[in-house]
């Protein structure tokens, strides 16, 4: 199995490791609840160094990813802001996430999911044909995410300098300070940091941050959390087979410009005509139990699915996303051990910045 | 290391017995289990006087990770369920074999035990 720069300490720390898509990465470090509150009420960090950076460089870098994602890197005028979009297939299905950060017209730099690089890579490589781009994956960069109220103020104690760089800098934005680039994003509803740096400083800045008070919090938190804050996961949510369309995600589309004939756009322009039929939506379960991801679900429209289910620490119940028929409002029946009980459809996101917003 | 302790009796199925010398036995579930499931959110529990066949399910541990069924390990009658859990399901975690108890029940004899040792040798 591969291991992040910070393996070591994740054993130092008691975290419980487990295979994730290859990679050893810690479940948690004893409590997956209280270090969702961590979160929630101050800072936790997370080791994402399995997710890939990714740099593209050259004269038409810029044209190139304008047919190769779904969202326009146009809207990037400044250096260091970023933009969520997703890569689709000829079908229009997504083939992944990702984040994207302008530099300039010539190089933009990309972070895309741990579990599907190899794939993704591959399919960035021969789009790229035929286009004057360099395309290279930032294997020695790893990635810490300190997310929480409190999380930019002890980034800024544990890290000499950054706060002159980072201090105004705002949500959705990235600085560099000499071999980092810190960008004020996440995974969790909370407001925070994922910072890219050399592997061979990782630990150090790891210990630093540890010392600065932010603790140490797992993959488990880092899926409840992100699940409370109503963000799709990429495997769950959608893949090669499901549309942006079909899973909430219009909003990260852009058909604007019609010259602009990016991969999967013929796909998007044909289910926008017909109109797609199936949707996620967020749901609170009445009563005991945890709803679990694949059970079905059925809403007065029909039948739909879990794609990500668990119980909510904020909330204190259990939430879940699901795709179902499109409109399907009120009340749906959830068949969960044998028998039948009953969650409430909402608009995702369920916690934001602290707060129960369903 | 799982915390095993010497006063008690084991199931292949990961719970704990304990006799408590007048016809009643205390069950919950083990250190070894407990932190296999992770944090626990909910637990569901029979009624008291409720009657239960060997094997039946009447026990549901609800983890992060997993819903978990915990079977009668006999046939038996519940004394008591431990209501505490309704409010902290956590005491299963903290305090698997003391505050986290689940059921007490009455019973004529419980068989195909293992002894901590046994159990111990189960999990290596």
């Amino acid at each position: 199995m591969k291991q992040t720069p910070l393996y070591q300490m994740h054993v130092e720390l008691q975290g419980k490791m487990v295979d994730f898509g290859g990679w050893e990465m810690p479940l948690n470090y004893g409590s997956q609840i209280e270090e969702h509150h961590q979160v929630r009420h101050d800072a936790g960090m997370f080791d994402v160094s399995h997710m890939s950076v990714v740099d593209f460089k050259g004269v038409e870098a810029k044209s190139f990813l304008q047919i190769l994602i779904a969202n326009d890197v146009d809207k990037l005028k400044t250096q260091g802001k970023a933009l969520y979009s997703c890569m689709l297939n000829e079908s229009g299905g997504v083939v992944d996430d990702l984040i994207v950060y302008y530099q300039n017209d010539d190089y933009y730099r990309m972070v895309i999911n741990a579990g599907v690089t190899e794939k993704d890579m591959t399919w960035i490589n021969v789009q790229a044909n035929g286009f004057d781009v360099s395309v290279e994956r930032m294997s020695d960069l790893a990635m810490i995410a300190v997310q929480g109220p409190n999380a930019r103020e002890k980034v800024f104690a544990a890290i000499p300098g950054i706060e002159e760089v980072c201090g105004e800098l705002k949500p959705f934005n990235a600085a560099s300070l000499g071999g980092l680039f810190i960008a004020r994003t996440g995974y969790t509803g909370e407001d925070g940091f994922e910072i890219m740096l050399p592997s061979s400083s990782t630990k150090f800045t790891w210990k630093m941050l540890l010392e600065a008070g932010v603790k140490p919090c797992g993959l488990g938190a880092r899926d409840t959390l992100r699940l409370e804050a109503g963000m799709s996961l990429y495997g769950s949510e959608m893949n090669d087979e499901v549309s942006p369309l079909e899973a909430a995600l219009t909003w990260t589309v852009d058909l604007s410009n019609k010259n602009r004939r990016f991969v999967g756009r013929d796909a998007l322009e044909v289910l926008k005509n017909e109109g797609a039929k199936k949707t996620i939506v967020g749901l609170v379960l009445e009563g005991k139990g945890v709803i679990r991801n694949h059970q079905k679900v059925m809403t007065s429209l029909g039948e739909g699915e879990v794609t990500s289910g668990t119980f909510s620490p904020t909330m204190g119940k259990a939430i879940a996303l699901a795709s179902v028929p499109k409109g399907s409002t009120g009340k749906c029946e959830i068949e969960m051990r044998k028998r039948q009980v009953y969650a409430k459809i909402v608009k995702p996101p369920f916690v934001r910045n602290g707060k129960v917003l369903v | 290391m799982s915390e095993i302790r010497d006063d008690r009796q084991y199931t292949q199925t990961h719970e704990w017995i304990l006799d408590n010398g007048d016809g009643t036995y205390t069950m919950g579930i083990t250190d070894h289990a407990q932190a296999l499931l992770g944090d626990m959110v909910f637990v569901e529990l029979p009624n008291a006087d409720d009657e239960v066949s060997i094997k039946d399910e009447f026990c549901v541990v609800e983890s992060v990770k997993a819903a978990s069924g915990v079977c009668a390990p006999t046939d038996l009658q519940v004394v008591e369920a431990n209501e505490a859990l309704d409010d902290e399901p956590e005491l299963v975690n903290s305090s698997c074999y003391d505050d986290g108890w689940l059921v007490k029940f009455k019973s004529c004899s419980v068989d195909d035990l293992m002894d901590a040792t046994t159990y111990a040798q189960t999990l290596n």
